[in-house]
């Protein structure tokens, strides 16, 4: 009962297919280069070891890998239950030998880490070298997608050569936690499938207008106020801390997002004087607008907050929202207009806006934080500080396009998500779309180019939850992991990826992830649960 | 419908507060109404029934709260349906709350409610029987102190009724759970109210299945449309041609359908008064039978010679209708059903064309260049076949348009997105009943809360006379298999196609958007609550959240 959809792609992709196994072996995003043979050798659970090269600088005790090793042992034999009996078969066993030079064990992934590796894959043994834990995380699972199983469940790696490294430094999935609150149960899951398709960045957009499950050791009345419900529906410090810590072994970065001075209304059920009072006739309405910019204890409150917000996230980056500000509150305030007044700023109320911004980054610098904003910030006020980086969410491409163009000559750096708006579903397959996305097809110079430091995946959370956030955001976030990792050259082709996309898709399912199909068709292992 | 006080209380508060949309790129998508949650005067009943009166007056609901058979019913102990249903209802009723022990005391205390009685008011229950199109599945329930009393001519009623109590029971300030004298007779608008899932395009393991048929019954649903089998994978297993899934399914042993997994399918739907409806789906949509069973299908050609492909199942051979004589007779006795689904639909002549020996034979008929009349042979003869086992059946709507003489108890299922109330039109003047499924298609997705068109649907808005009218029995809403399987069929399914749940049960006046948000915002927090991923409606929260992750 349907009218035939991209069949003729499907057969063509099916020859692909049979074609691409050998060549690409379904690592997923594909590395910068892959030499793989035919040769294959055999796995055994029970003759597989992980272990440190001499050289390396980590060694037995460092806990991202020794924790890794763990989870990737299950990984790449899932089949396998320990019932402690087996011997461990010395004859004809295989190591894969890690080694790095840096020993940042108990370090955090930053902007600059390098998530380099090489990995061989030879008869008896792996090696995989890199420059740190993070770049050794990223081989790791490379070197779990090489291995496969056959009709008999042998478990096989074919002798295979990989040397790679990220195209962009910031790859990120944005979740928004107040328009449907998230079990951290469903955060750490996200963050196991983003270390899957290589992502590096968990963008938490944590508070918004519908809630603000943060809850905050200065200001616990944020949240028992302005949660959905101040016991079960708020993040503690310790939920927080979970989750750092599991993006950390990951070599995921956490950034967190506190939007201010829209998008704040959840903010001052436990704030009062917060907001804005919006005016209706002379006399105030008892409805609220954005943050009000014109009192001093606004930005007493804001530095506090930032202040626990920068011990609380470990990373160095900060994003400040600044989107989406509606002015119409702040007209109708009386207040607020006679401060725009004393501030020599007529009635163009974007110099207010750009004023309080101004504040927050300065608050946010003094903590030797990096500021991250909505690109609206930009567009208001381009005098912001050059260290300041800058979010593109707006537009088709051509006016991304050009918003690349202005912001890289104007010497900032840019992070694109516009196009890639995961929560607009449509029929059909249109991660096509997500992957066919030319980042840095916008007219500059290569320093320009170089500006651009990466993309996000956005997942807003109007329509979705726990029920249905993981079979939306998996297998289509792993279209956009593809453009933001591999070379574009080689990975242009949406024909060719096709076979690849649906190889990983059943990979993650049988890592219990569940992701939703592409097409047509089945995996071995079908999903589960429900 | 009556009118009704307010809810004191609500068991699900719900919330949703104003504020500016985050980010979109595209200014249409954004939503005209930004809905506001507040508590519907009907609590969070869902399909509304026809009739309604709530009062303020609450009882509690006690651990000594029993759902018995009333003395006097025509179903006993010994009813499995019922005594099924209790042990359902009473778990989802009292949730995962603490078991305590049978209360010694079970005298009651001034406004408790310590049971619902049960009573099947015909003098055949159909307790061991099948649903069927014709079932009456009308109830009374009257909540009262000290007892509750539903009435039900047959079982089928009698569950409906016990979903809706259920639906009735809300937690108070104190978690205590709580229903309010209440008044409900009910009965479904239409007779046919499906759900087809496709379980070709994508193999759905049993659980799944299960999991949906128990969600339709928390929305009245009555119809199970199996959508068994198509051009990708043939997975149900035939014990007169085991070679259909050994060679037709993705994996013979472990994405196929056993007599055992469907006898389960059967049954667990029958517990919940659904009917199952198997579609086999011929001439067309058959690629996958064509693997385990050579000479099935009709060889293409490339010029003189067979170019090795295949198209849709060989309509000259006798070896043809013997097959199906046999598969059919096997059909009609694994599903209890009255009826069958042929399908019939998107027929591809282009391989029929290309035959030599299809066009001898359509020279011998007669029948020129028209492969309409070809089709209509196939379908005709089929349909004779399908006859001799007793069975009604169901075909879409192509079938119809292309003029095969059709046994008047034929039911037409209307698909085509376009013309549709043209369609009904001609169908429903022709005689026949009649299901629609066009305006209901869940696989399409967008952005935004698009349950609300399936909501805006009015089946009888053709033209038409009441007889006409008459003739709709009902609805189905679709799921095709493209793009779905177990990890995102439940989430894409619920609550969407609770919209058509209501449309279907409940009053043709039955359409205010704001309350069947209000209503439908809380239904999908029990259906989470009831562990089924139920995907939300829009911003907003459930006191319990989702956990089967």
């Amino acid at each position: 009962l349907r009218i035939s959809f991209n069949s003729p792609n499907f057969i063509v992709c099916i020859i692909f297919y049979v074609f691409l196994f050998f060549l690409f072996l379904g690592v997923w995003p594909l590395p910068q280069t892959l030499i793989s043979s035919t040769e294959r050798f055999h796995l055994s659970p029970q003759a597989f070891y992980f272990g440190y090269g001499r050289q390396s600088a980590a060694q037995q005790g460092c806990s991202v890998l020794d924790a890794a090793f763990k989870r990737y042992f299950a990984l790449i034999f899932p089949d396998y239950t320990s019932d402690g009996t087996l011997p461990f078969n010395v004859d004809k066993q295989f190591t894969v030998e890690v080694s790095v030079d840096h020993n940042d064990c108990d370090g955090y992934p930053n902007e600059s880490s390098s998530e380099r590796y090489n990995l061989s894959v030879f008869s008896g043994r792996a090696s995989l070298k890199a420059v740190t834990v993070w770049g050794a995380l990223r081989g790791l699972e490379s070197f779990s997608q090489l291995v496969y199983q056959d009709d008999f469940g042998s478990y096989f790696v074919n002798k295979t050569d990989i040397k790679d490294f990220p195209r962009f430094q910031f790859r990120g999935i944005l979740l928004d936690t107040s328009r449907h609150y998230l079990p951290v149960q469903a955060i750490l899951k996200t963050l196991d499938a983003m270390a899957y398709s290589k992502f590096n960045v968990f963008h938490w957009h944590i508070v918004d207008d519908p809630s603000f499950p943060y809850q905050s050791r200065t200001f616990p009345d944020l949240s028992s106020k302005g949660a959905f419900h101040p016991m079960t529906h708020i993040y503690t410090q310790s939920d927080v801390r979970r989750v750092i810590s599991h993006a950390r072994m990951r070599g995921i970065r956490v950034l967190p997002e506190f939007d201010s001075p829209g998008h704040t209304k959840s903010w001052g059920k436990g704030q009062p004087d917060l907001l804005t009072p919006c005016y209706k006739g002379g006399i105030p309405s008892g409805t609220f607008g954005p943050i009000n910019p014109a009192l001093p204890s606004t930005y007493h409150f804001m530095a506090t907050l930032f202040k626990e917000v920068s011990v609380v996230f470990p990373d160095s980056y900060i994003h400040l929202g600044g989107d989406e500000v509606d002015f119409s509150c702040w007209k109708s305030n009386p207040y607020v207009r006679a401060f725009m007044q004393k501030m020599g700023f007529g009635s163009d109320f974007t110099k207010l806006e750009a004023f309080y911004m101004e504040n927050i980054v300065n608050i946010t610098s003094a903590l030797n934080k990096t500021s991250i904003v909505w690109q609206d910030v930009f567009d208001y006020h381009e005098r912001i500080p050059k260290d300041t980086v800058l979010h593109i969410w707006k537009g088709t491409p051509a006016s991304y396009y050009a918003e690349l163009s202005r912001m890289t000559k104007a010497g900032m750096r840019v992070v694109l998500a516009a196009p890639w708006y995961i929560n607009h579903i449509s029929y059909g397959q249109d991660w096509h779309n997500y992957y066919t996305v030319q980042p840095l097809n916008f007219s500059g110079t290569e320093e320009q180019k170089k500006l651009v430091i990466g993309g996000e995946v956005c997942m807003w959370g109007e329509y979705v939850d726990a029920t249905n956030l993981t079979p939306r955001l998996w297998p289509r976030a792993s279209a956009a992991a593809e453009r933001l990792w591999s070379d574009e050259k080689q990975t242009s082709n949406v024909d060719m990826a096709f076979p690849r996309l649906q190889d990983f898709r059943c990979k993650l399912v049988r890592r219990g992830i569940q992701a939703e199909p592409l097409y047509v068709g089945h995996c071995k292992q079908e999903y589960q649960g429900i | 419908m009556l009118l009704l006080l307010k809810f004191a209380v609500l068991l699900l508060t719900l919330g949703l507060c104003q504020g500016n949309r985050q980010p979109n790129i595209l200014v249409e998508d954004v939503e005209d109404v930004e809905p506001a949650f507040e508590p519907s005067r009907f609590g969070s009943l869902w399909p509304l029934p026809q009739k309604v009166k709530i009062s303020q007056d609450s009882f509690k609901l006690g651990s000594s709260f029993r759902i018995v058979d009333g003395k006097g019913s025509s179903a006993g102990s010994s009813c499995n349906i019922l005594q099924n249903a209790y042990r359902r209802y009473y778990e989802y009723i009292f949730g995962g709350a603490k078991r305590q022990g049978l209360g010694k005391n079970r005298r009651s205390a001034p406004s408790e409610l310590t049971e619902l009685r049960v009573y099947i008011t015909s003098a055949d229950s159909e307790c061991d029987g099948y649903p069927s199109v014709k079932s009456d599945e009308s109830y009374d329930l009257s909540v009262v102190q000290p007892f509750a009393v539903l009435r039900a001519p047959k079982v089928w009623g009698a569950l409906h009724g016990l979903e809706t109590f259920s639906q009735l029971v809300y937690e108070d300030e104190y978690g205590a759970k709580s229903i309010n004298a209440t008044a409900i007779s009910d009965f479904p608008r239409f007779a046919h109210r499906g759900i087809l899932l496709d379980t070709s395009r994508h193999f759905l393991p049993v659980k799944v299945i299960l999991a949906n048929l128990e969600t339709m019954a928390m929305n009245k649903f009555n119809v199970f449309h199996w959508h068994i089998v198509d051009d990708p994978s043939f997975p149900y297993l035939s014990r007169t041609f085991p070679q259909l899934s050994q060679q037709g399914s993705y994996h013979p042993y472990t994405h196929v359908y056993t007599p055992a997994d469907v006898k389960m399918v059967i049954e667990f739907a029958r517990l919940r008064g659904i009917r199952v409806v198997p579609e086999f789906d011929t001439p067309g949509h058959t690629q996958s039978w064509g693997k385990g069973q050579p000479d099935l299908l009709t060889p293409c050609y490339s010029g003189a010679t067979p170019s090795g492909t295949f198209g849709p199942v060989n309509p000259i051979l006798n070896t043809t209708y013997d097959f199906m004589a046999q598969f059919f007779k096997e059909i009609s006795s694994v599903f209890p059903d009255g009826y069958v689904h042929l399908g019939g639909d998107e027929v591809d002549f282009t391989c029929w064309k290309s035959n030599p020996d299809i066009q001898k034979f359509m020279d011998a008929q007669g029948f020129g260049k028209d492969y309409s009349k070809l089709e209509s042979f196939y379908i005709q003869k089929l349909l004779n076949i399908v006859t001799t086992t007793k069975k009604g059946y169901i075909i879409w709507q192509e079938v119809f348009d292309n003029g095969v003489t059709l046994k008047p108890d034929t039911v037409v299922h209307v698909w085509i997105g376009s013309g549709t109330n043209e369609e009904m039109s001609k169908v429903t003047a022709a005689g026949y009943t009649t299901i629609l499924s066009a305006p209901w298609y869940l696989d399409y997705i967008s952005i935004g809360q698009d349950w609300r068109n399936y909501y805006k649907v009015e089946p009888l808005n053709f033209n038409g006379t009441e007889k006409q009218k008459a003739l709709v029995i009902g609805g189905e809403a679709c799921l095709w298999g493209e793009f779905v399987d177990a990890t995102n069929l439940t989430p894409r399914l619920w609550p969407r196609a609770s919209a058509v749940g209501e449309r279907l049960w409940s009053s043709k006046d039955v359409t205010d958007l704001n309350d069947a948000f209000n209503r439908l915002s809380v239904h999908r927090c029990r259906m989470v609550e009831r562990g089924i991923p139920a995907e939300p409606l829009f911003y907003s929260y459930c006191p319990r959240e989702y956990k089967g992750l």
